[in-house]
């Protein structure tokens, strides 16, 4: 309890540092329109929560962008199963993440409007974001394996999916973790991203665009707060689930 | 059975394996002894099956092989217990079985401790316990009594040589005191080839 405390007393302390910066800036400023206060975000953000709307907008947009996520989980994860094990699957998908990860987000949302439906793309645009940072530390993992224990599976005529559970999903967890852990931020960024450009109807990006089209500036503090905190949860939440510590059960010999 | 005829590797200009030959049957004991860097270890590595020759023919006819390696090759996220475990999926008595090797190699107490919680000399214990639970028709050693002081050793290497059995033995070692006690037949061997 002493030890969380000591932990939580630092971070309380810069929020409420930078809370306070945003209240004077807020105050100098003087206009709602340019810059509302946290007090008046604040009673926005409750205002917006009573409704219904809020809730379904909120849970549209996350279903939209954890199913990009996810979808880029899987082929990540496959894509880099793949990879590791033929070099010229390698050589050509090498060239294309960098690609994607080089690209601007902006450029596949205009490029992806041409092609895919506004409900879909933010879809889309999230697993495109989330796909090489998984594949590359998924193979980084896959590529780190102790070949020595390999080694001493094939002596033991150990099957694949032994080697699979006791050896390499040990060694790569903890390159998926830190690749979820980047990727979550990255692909929520992108998914709102792509829907304020295709304000698909109960979405978050279209309430931040309709809020910039109306002047709402408050109503955009509110829903960007929104944005910040529910990519805080969600990343905390899947970071629990995905487990690297295997010395507490979580794969224990059956 | 196992049979190495004229077996050659290279490793670039560098001739490790020069016709090299050998063979072991069932109950059969040799100890390879030579200077480090002569090729025993990658004889043994060949013998495994680990790494091809360049030419010549390898023959293992045995069921179950296991090995313990100059460095003990346990999983960090698993127990003691668990390692020797690894490989007896399939035997209804693992966990007893696992149990009783760890307690011959005065390991009973550190079953539920990890490697990293264990000193170099008692990692390899859980490797030798790992080989023996698994009830091998052949044990290949290389050097496995390293990190052991002198008194554990000897304890070590009587319990091996008593339960070795019908157990065929290949074994790489600097001491011929190890290969005597163990019953071995000792090869010399030397430049990557038998003297």
């Amino acid at each position: 309890m002493k030890a969380s405390l000591r932990k939580l007393l630092p971070a309380l302390g810069v929020t409420l540092f930078w809370l306070a910066v945003w209240f004077l800036a807020a105050a100098l400023v003087n206009k709602e329109l340019l810059l509302p206060s946290p007090a008046q975000v604040l009673r926005c953000l409750i205002r917006l929560a009573g409704g219904a709307g809020f809730w379904i907008t909120v849970f549209r947009s996350i279903l939209r962008v954890l199913s990009g996520i996810l979808a880029a989980v899987v082929l990540g994860i496959l894509l880099a199963a793949l990879t590791e094990r033929s070099r010229l699957c390698k050589q050509l998908l090498a060239p294309l993440m960098t690609l994607v990860k080089s690209t601007p987000v902006a450029s596949f949302i205009i490029l992806a409007l041409i092609w895919l439906g506004r409900d879909i793309l933010p879809v889309v645009i999230t697993g495109l974001m989330v796909l090489p940072v998984v594949w590359a530390n998924v193979s980084a993992g896959i590529a780190g394996q102790d070949p020595k224990l390999l080694e001493m599976a094939a002596v033991y005529r150990l099957g694949r999916g032994a080697v699979l559970r006791h050896i390499t999903i040990p060694s790569v967890l903890p390159f998926f973790r830190s690749a979820l852990s980047s990727a979550l931020g990255l692909g929520w960024r992108a998914g709102i991203a792509a829907e304020v450009l295709t304000v698909p109807p109960l979405s978050i990006g279209r309430q931040i665009y309709e809020s910039k089209l109306y002047l709402e500036t408050t109503e955009l503090f509110a829903w960007t707060l929104t944005v910040i905190l529910l990519s805080l949860l969600i990343e905390r939440v899947l970071l629990r689930l995905v487990r690297t510590d295997f010395r507490k059960g979580g794969g224990r010999h059956a | 059975m196992l049979e190495l005829r004229d077996v050659v590797l290279s490793f670039g200009d560098k001739a490790v394996l020069r016709d090299c030959s050998l063979s072991l049957a069932s109950g059969g004991r040799l100890a390879l002894m030579g200077p480090s860097g002569s090729g025993k270890t990658t004889l043994l590595r060949v013998a495994l099956g680990l790494q091809m020759p360049d030419s010549g023919a390898v023959r293992c006819d045995f069921g179950r092989v296991s090995a313990v390696f100059q460095e003990p090759r346990l999983l960090p996220w698993r127990t003691a217990l668990e390692n020797v475990l690894l490989p007896l999926a399939a035997d209804p008595d693992a966990r007893e079985n696992a149990m009783q090797w760890l307690d011959r190699l005065e390991l009973k107490d550190a079953a539920a401790l990890y490697p990293d919680e264990l000193s170099g000399g008692m990692q390899q214990r859980v490797s030798l316990a790992r080989a023996m639970a698994y009830r091998p028709d052949l044990l290949v050693l290389d050097e496995p009594f390293k990190g052991l002081d002198d008194e554990l050793r000897l304890r070590v290497l009587k319990l091996l040589a008593d339960s070795l059995g019908q157990t065929a033995l290949l074994m790489a070692t600097h001491s011929e005191e190890e290969a005597r006690s163990l019953g071995c037949t000792i090869l010399h061997y030397q430049s990557g080839q038998f003297v």
